[in-house]
């Protein structure tokens, strides 16, 4: 009983990193029809800022003190600076893509390399004032009212929040790098997050170590699918994203404007990289690697669970976490140490963690010969759908 | 009427001399070390080929052509392996002996035969692209689908060959340039230099082959495939045998190209099963020109010449430049460099920036220097 408790729980946490991972791209592949390989990337720097958010938090003086609550401040700070690298990618490359996703999955592929290429040679001091700049740049005009940003004045006005959001860039660059000596010289290693003492340990319950960074992660997850399903389901904003979905002609016939839906999707999608990215970094070390190794699985569970559907994708990653548990770690062995032989030597071959992989990837193939569209299908009346 | 009473087929003519001429003389001409780089690329020309039929000429953009690369590589591998393990305990390659394996496993056993290894080397990739294709084809996957279906694929056996140690050498990889064949070291100058030949031959083979199998009724129902499947299943064609055929003979290519890489190389890993490389293929043939077969061979040979002189020059920059050739490729020329200059991309370049004037008729007729129409 013990021992089948304690798989559940390692299946469920390894399920909700692959949730969390793969909300956001549910979301952008589901309602935007865009194969995003960036978003490995995305969670890539999310898990970097979590590591620089850290390290302010142990440099400046005033900011001490609350060291310890610095994950929760960084959860905020990686969906804002992924989200805000996604917008900007939605802006300059993927609009010019809609409606032929093999063509986003090579661009994004692209962008990926570059962002791969850019932690490793970048200093992470200014490429967090790049991000700053971006922020500000992309969202300053949103409060400038609109009257001012018509005609020629308009334009002096646009070029000067972005001079203006340089500036705080650079400063925002040097003050980093003159304050965290860490983070001024580029570095292609890789950095370790340190966990807050309060996340360390585990709580011990009916006999079983619960790590407690796993419970944050499922606590992240749960909450993130929440938030989204809320934003789907209840919210202006969120029924326009649904219209846009099933029909895209329709809605803009009705008023809804397509282009500003695309840059919330895609703007929300990325940020939940970016929480994602929060809860890689607790698990292991963060390097410009760190996305890829998420990436195809993410993939695999938004296909299982059927595109454009969240109780698919749950559904999805929660089993892949589950069988990966039992598979790899041959939980299946001791809970039936009496099993013939042959099936027994079969289950021994696959109990390592690459192996397992290998186990459940062939039984998604399998899954799939049988329900090409996954779990839960999209309904539809077209030919090609 | 002759073949050459024509001014195209003269030029033709000249550039196929051209063609032998360099490649007979390449290695005079080039340093080993550049030589064997060409011939590496030029066997991954052939791989592009394959990438260039299946998804240029079908539409089906696989992610996972490296399985077929790497099996073909493997092949090969296992047959120089066994070839020289002669004076190895037991007569096994020596690496089983650090796993404590001392009988052969029962898959390597055929290897022992050179004529089984020249088949397989095409024909067991091919025999697993068509298998899994059919199964994957017949269910209609299709578009985004497919591609992360050999995605997944090729995690599945990427994983499978880093695992197993005792069968393979896992991580390792099997090592070709030490051992031997015909007497010689695979490693060695003239080893090296057949091996460039036999791919310059076999890639203007490949070339043949595929644009006879294009241009034919059955290269009309793939390009029918590529631009509207569900019309071609109701005009009474089963798009699913065209399909599986057309992958596995893409597969065959990939294991050949493999193969030629891994003796040229010295070395097969699973690091050929990597997700990067398999992509890599895929945009050799987008920045060549999809759909066009000569598109692939360039793409591939020059990136990555390109790739080699950029990375010895300045080794951080190429990922730069790397992902930019891919955002600008997707998004400016969707076409490819060698399907741009066939649109009349110059001329509209030239248009743009004013060079040359444009004449208002239709159908477009060649203007000379004057701006006058040629007869």
């Amino acid at each position: 009983m013990q021992l089948i408790f304690e798989s559940l729980f390692n299946g469920v946490a390894i399920g909700s990193v692959l949730l969390v991972a793969a909300l956001g791209l549910a979301i952008v592949f589901g309602l935007m029809g865009v194969i995003n390989l960036a978003h490995g990337e995305l969670m890539m720097l999310g898990a970097y800022s979590t590591y620089i958010t850290q390290l302010i938090f142990k440099q400046v003086s005033f900011l001490k003190p609350f060291y310890d609550s610095y994950v929760i401040v960084a959860i905020g700070i990686a969906f804002l600076v992924s989200g805000t690298v996604g917008i900007l990618l939605e802006r300059t490359v993927i609009r010019r893509l809609y409606g032929s996703p093999l063509e986003t999955l090579l661009a994004t592929w692209g962008v990926s390399l570059i962002l791969q290429q850019f932690v490793r040679s970048v200093p992470l001091a200014y490429g967090s004032g790049l991000v700053i700049t971006l922020f500000f740049g992309l969202f300053a005009p949103l409060f400038i009212s609109d009257d001012l940003l018509q005609g020629a004045k308009g334009k002096l006005i646009r070029a000067s929040t972005w001079g203006f959001s340089a500036l705080l860039g650079v400063a925002t660059g040097g003050i980093l790098s003159s304050l965290v000596s860490k983070l001024s010289r580029a570095s292609a290693r890789n950095v370790d997050v340190t966990a807050p003492s309060w996340m360390r340990g585990g709580i011990d319950f009916v006999g079983i170590t619960f790590p407690k960074t796993r419970l944050l992660i499922i606590l992240i997850t749960l909450i993130s699918v929440l938030v989204v399903i809320f934003f789907l389901d209840k919210t202006a904003w969120g029924m326009r994203i649904r219209a846009v979905t099933q029909n895209r002609s329709m809605s803009d016939c009705l008023g809804i404007s397509t282009e500003t839906v695309d840059i919330i999707t895609f703007g929300i999608g990325s940020g939940l990289a970016g929480v994602a990215g929060v809860a890689v970094s607790l698990l292991g070390s963060v390097g410009p690697n760190v996305g890829g190794n998420y990436i195809v699985g993410c993939f695999m569970v938004v296909v299982l669970g059927g595109v454009g559907n969240l109780l698919g994708t749950i559904l999805a990653s929660f089993s892949i976490g589950i069988m990966t548990d039992l598979i790899g770690a041959g939980r299946l062995l001791t809970i039936w140490p009496e099993m013939p032989s042959p099936l027994y030597s079969t289950i021994d071959f696959f109990a390592t963690t690459s192996m397992a992989r290998v186990m459940i990837f062939a039984l998604i193939v399998i899954f799939l010969q049988f329900r090409p569209t996954g779990m839960f299908p999209q309904k539809g009346r077209m030919v090609e759908s | 009427m002759s073949i050459f009473s024509t001014k195209k087929s003269w030029i033709n003519l000249t550039i196929w001399v051209l063609i032998i001429a360099f490649i007979i003389a390449a290695p005079s001409l080039l340093p080993v070390f550049r030589l064997n780089l060409l011939g590496r690329y030029l066997s991954l020309a052939i791989v592009a080929l394959g990438v260039d039929l299946i998804w240029g000429f079908t539409g089906m953009l696989s992610l996972g052509q490296g399985i077929f690369f790497a099996l073909g590589g493997y092949c090969a591998a296992m047959f120089l392996q066994l070839n020289s393990a002669g004076e190895f305990p037991n007569g096994i390659p020596e690496f089983f002996g650090l796993y404590g394996v001392e009988k052969l496993p029962f898959f390597w056993e055929p290897f022992k035969s050179s004529i089984f290894t020249l088949i397989s080397i095409w024909l067991l990739p091919a025999i697993i692209a068509g298998l899994l294709g059919y199964l994957v084809f017949r269910n209609r996957i299709k578009g985004v689908y497919f591609s992360i279906l050999t995605q997944a694929a090729l995690l599945v056996f990427f994983n499978f060959f880093n695992g197993q140690q005792k069968l393979i050498n896992g991580t390792n990889g099997l090592k070709t340039d030490v051992t031997q064949l015909f007497g010689q070291m695979v490693g060695s100058e003239i080893m090296q230099r057949w091996f460039f030949w036999i791919s310059a031959v076999l890639v203007i083979l490949a070339w043949f082959f595929a644009r006879w199998i294009v241009r034919d009724r059955f290269g009309n129902v793939l390009i029918g495939i590529r631009d509207d499947e569900a019309r071609v299943r109701f005009t009474g064609y089963n798009p699913v045998i065209f399909k599986t055929i057309i992958f596995s003979i893409a597969g065959g290519l990939a294991g050949i190209s493999g193969a030629l890489y891994t003796v040229q190389s010295g070395i097969v890993s699973p690091q050929f099963m990597t997700v990067p490389f398999s992509i890599e293929m895929v945009i050799w043939v987008a920045v060549g020109g999809r759909g066009t077969l000569l598109g692939a061979i360039l793409g591939a040979v020059l990136i990555n010449y390109a790739k080699s002189l950029v990375s010895e020059a300045l080794p951080a920059s190429w990922m730069f430049i790397q992902g930019g050739l891919f955002i600008l490729v997707v998004t400016a020329l969707p076409e490819g460099v060698l399907g741009w200059i066939r649109k009349d991309g110059p001329k509209k370049l030239l248009f743009l920036i004013g060079i040359n004037k444009k004449l208002e008729t239709y159908p477009s007729l060649e203007v000379n220097e004057q701006g006058e129409v040629k007869s």
